[in-house]
């Protein structure tokens, strides 16, 4: 760093754009994380589906695999735009 | 009781083989015996941080296949007392480990050995000679850098640690894993260039046990073959000796983390 850093504009903050990318692709491969290995095409393929009809982003479809006391449930979460 | 630690991360170069012979290291001097094992099985790398590089005879394959007994293929550390060596196979493919085998070793190490501490080196990846590495441990040190991918990987292994290890499928719960943060630069976090100790510890959610410093020192320790943590002098030897004692259950505070600040003629002129 230099006399010439103080007079320049300042760079750009990487490291928060680092950060923001990285928390929302963990947070979506911890959502199929150890669940059955169909679960991302379905989620794809439900997506595809979704939009022949309505207009949705990437992350509108959410599928989740839980276990309950011996019994999985698919919990599918379909977020649909304000009309 | 002998604890098996796996030092893993995910993606290569983030410092897992540097670590793990600081680790082992640091434990020796402490008293503890330990053996620290090299499961990267074609890519051998430990021998040559550890300056053993030249007295390899045998390796974990060949007490896995029995063409060596434990005592044969143990390395003793020249420099430090209670330290072991058990090198990776140079020319077997990873096929050659198999559950059982790995199990064997663990078991001679624990029962014939008497060691206090077994450091498994992880390969990178996620395939068969990490999963190897990891399946018997009871505690993980993840090392991470501050940087996009070596983050994403180190995430995706926590996960892998929670489900694939053999505490994990008897039932036991996770085991403990602990984020060592390595190639830390404070002056570039502070100007917005790198990712914070913080921002790493908020995405990943595990225990911190150390942040090491982008430091000239690990470089020096590998091309002379002798680990980083006995360099005293050095930031990085400092900081992988705080790592060892947090590891041991010391509360000691981070250092390291921000940079020295400079006086007007530095900031002026100062690289």
């Amino acid at each position: 760093m230099s006399i010439f850093s103080y007079l320049l504009p300042k760079r750009q903050n990487t490291a928060s754009v680092a950060k923001e990318r990285l928390q929302i692709i963990v947070a979506r491969e911890r959502s199929t994380r150890g669940g059955p290995d169909y679960l991302p095409q379905l989620q794809e393929e439900l997506l595809q589906v979704v939009r022949k009809y309505v207009p949705v982003d990437q992350d509108a479809v959410n599928v989740q695999m839980d276990r309950e006391s011996g019994c999985e449930i698919l919990e599918l979460n379909i977020t649909l735009p304000e009309a | 009781m002998t604890k098996i630690v796996v030092v893993t991360s995910g993606k290569g170069g983030v410092g897992k083989t540097t670590t793990s012979a600081a680790l082992a290291t640091g434990l020796a001097l402490r008293g503890f015996k330990t053996t620290v094992i090299d499961f990267d099985v074609g890519l051998r790398n430990l021998d040559l941080i550890m300056g053993c590089e030249r007295r390899v005879v045998y390796d974990l394959v060949n007490v896995i296949s029995g063409d060596a007994n434990i005592k044969q293929a143990l390395i003793k550390d020249k420099k430090v007392d209670n330290l072991f060596i058990l090198p990776a196979s140079q020319t077997r493919d990873k096929d050659a480990l198999t559950i059982e085998g790995v199990e064997g070793v663990l078991n001679a190490l624990r029962d014939d050995m008497q060691m206090d501490y077994i450091i498994c080196d992880s390969p990178a990846g996620i395939e068969k000679g990490a999963l190897m590495a990891a399946y018997f441990a009871d505690e993980a040190v993840v090392v991470t850098n501050p940087e996009v991918s070596s983050v994403r990987d180190s995430d995706r292994i926590i996960g892998i640690l929670a489900s694939k290890t053999r505490h994990a499928e008897l039932g036991d719960g996770d085991i403990p894993s602990r984020l060592l943060l390595t190639r830390y630069s404070p002056e570039r976090v502070e100007n917005g260039q790198m990712l914070s100790v913080e921002d790493v510890q908020e995405i990943l959610a595990i225990e911190l046990l150390g942040v090491i410093p982008e430091s000239q020192a690990v470089l020096n320790a590998s091309n002379s073959g002798s680990p980083v943590i006995l360099d005293t002098d050095s930031d990085a030897g400092q900081a992988y000796s705080d790592a060892v004692a947090r590891f041991l259950g010391d509360q000691l505070p981070h250092r390291f983390l921000t940079t020295n600040k400079k006086g007007l003629f530095g900031r002026l002129f100062g690289g």
